[in-house]
């Protein structure tokens, strides 16, 4: 191994470490004021909003395929269904898409 | 009693595991396209192992992947991996208000396994977070991510390109699943999701923000927002009460 590849990588895990690591030593959990508990409360919703948009519909080249698997996924998920079954549902339709495309 | 500990501690981590196999699957096309992009970048097998298992974080090792072929030097690199996973530190403070009370060291150790997807799938989970779901959750998809990137090293390029299109949709699906059922539940949810979305999409096309910081920015600007009107409202109910 290239020892200033290892070297960087070992750098790279230490930065991603920290942020990662940090607020469970600072804080104990439930001593911030309520305004800012909620904002944090907040955030799990707001996280997934951006996590898939706008990425989903840049997964391939051709947006139409992006947007049929939102559309897809939604889909399904309203439907009620459980987590895996709207994946491996919206990737049984994508296959089925590039594969007639 | 302490028996009665371990049965709890064994569940939960059963637990973690169940809930952490869409992510396993979620992982497998991803860290399979960074195995093969690794070897294409010129790293060795180890060094790309390495990688997934010290770094682990998908989005970082994209970048830096493109970063080393462009020649850019070991600083920018880290501080770019850096600015990347800082939306971690939101997503930490996040989880710690509804984690369990346990020894720092602990909850530290864990820490390690947090992604946007072992985040998700434990940010939306009813109730508390103990460290034995956490460990389940974190040991599956750490699993995932380091096998399936050897694998990729060493297959990646051989899988049939209909199948990697279609896993391509994977990880989205799997966030979209975790957000629906709660977006049945209240408007509130519905908001945060939309307007987060709205703010991430308009920094990422105008390219006003990288990656890592467009994502922190709209999820803040949201979370404040919304928690904002909510305040507001709240404190408009109790004036009129008091009329």
């Amino acid at each position: 191994m290239n020892s200033e590849i290892v070297w960087m990588i070992i750098g790279m895990g230490v930065v991603t470490f920290i942020p990662r690591m940090l607020p469970f030593v600072l804080f104990r959990g439930k001593e911030l004021p309520e305004f800012l508990q909620g904002i944090l409360r907040n955030v799990p919703y707001a996280t997934l909003g951006a996590l898939i948009f706008p990425g989903i519909f840049f997964i391939q080249e051709d947006i139409w395929y992006g947007v049929l698997g939102a559309a897809v996924a939604f889909a399904i998920a309203f439907l009620g269904a459980n987590v895996i079954v709207v994946v491996l549902g919206s990737i049984a339709v994508l296959s089925l898409y590039s594969l007639l495309f | 009693m302490s028996e009665m500990v371990l049965n709890k501690s064994a569940t939960e981590f059963r637990r973690g595991f169940q809930a952490g196999i869409t992510i396993a699957i979620g992982y497998f096309p991803v860290a399979l396209t960074f195995g093969l992009l690794a070897k294409t970048t010129g790293l060795s097998f180890g060094e790309t192992l390495l990688m997934s298992l010290i770094v682990y974080a998908g989005a970082a090792q994209y970048i830096s992947l493109s970063l080393l072929t462009l020649g850019t030097g070991t600083f920018e690199i880290i501080l770019t991996t850096f600015i990347v996973n800082i939306r971690h530190f939101l997503m930490s403070a996040s989880l710690n208000e509804k984690s369990e009370d346990e020894p720092p060291l602990t909850k530290a150790a864990y820490a390690f396994g947090i992604t946007d997807e072992t985040f998700s799938v434990a940010a939306v989970k009813e109730g508390t977070v103990s460290a034995g779901y956490m460990f389940g959750l974190n040991m599956i998809a750490y699993l995932s991510w380091g096998i399936f990137s050897g694998v990729g090293y060493m297959v990646g390029s051989s899988l049939p390109k209909t199948f990697q299109e279609g896993m391509s949709v994977a990880l989205y699906a799997m966030f979209v699943g975790l957000l629906v059922p709660s977006m049945k539940k209240g408007m509130k949810v519905v908001y945060l999701a939309v307007l987060a979305a709205i703010f991430n999409t308009v920094f990422t096309i105008t390219n006003a923000l990288s990656t890592g910081w467009a994502i922190v920015c709209a999820t803040l600007l949201s979370a404040v927002i919304v928690e904002w009107v909510v305040f507001i409202r709240g404190r408009q109910r109790r004036m009129k009460n008091e009329q």
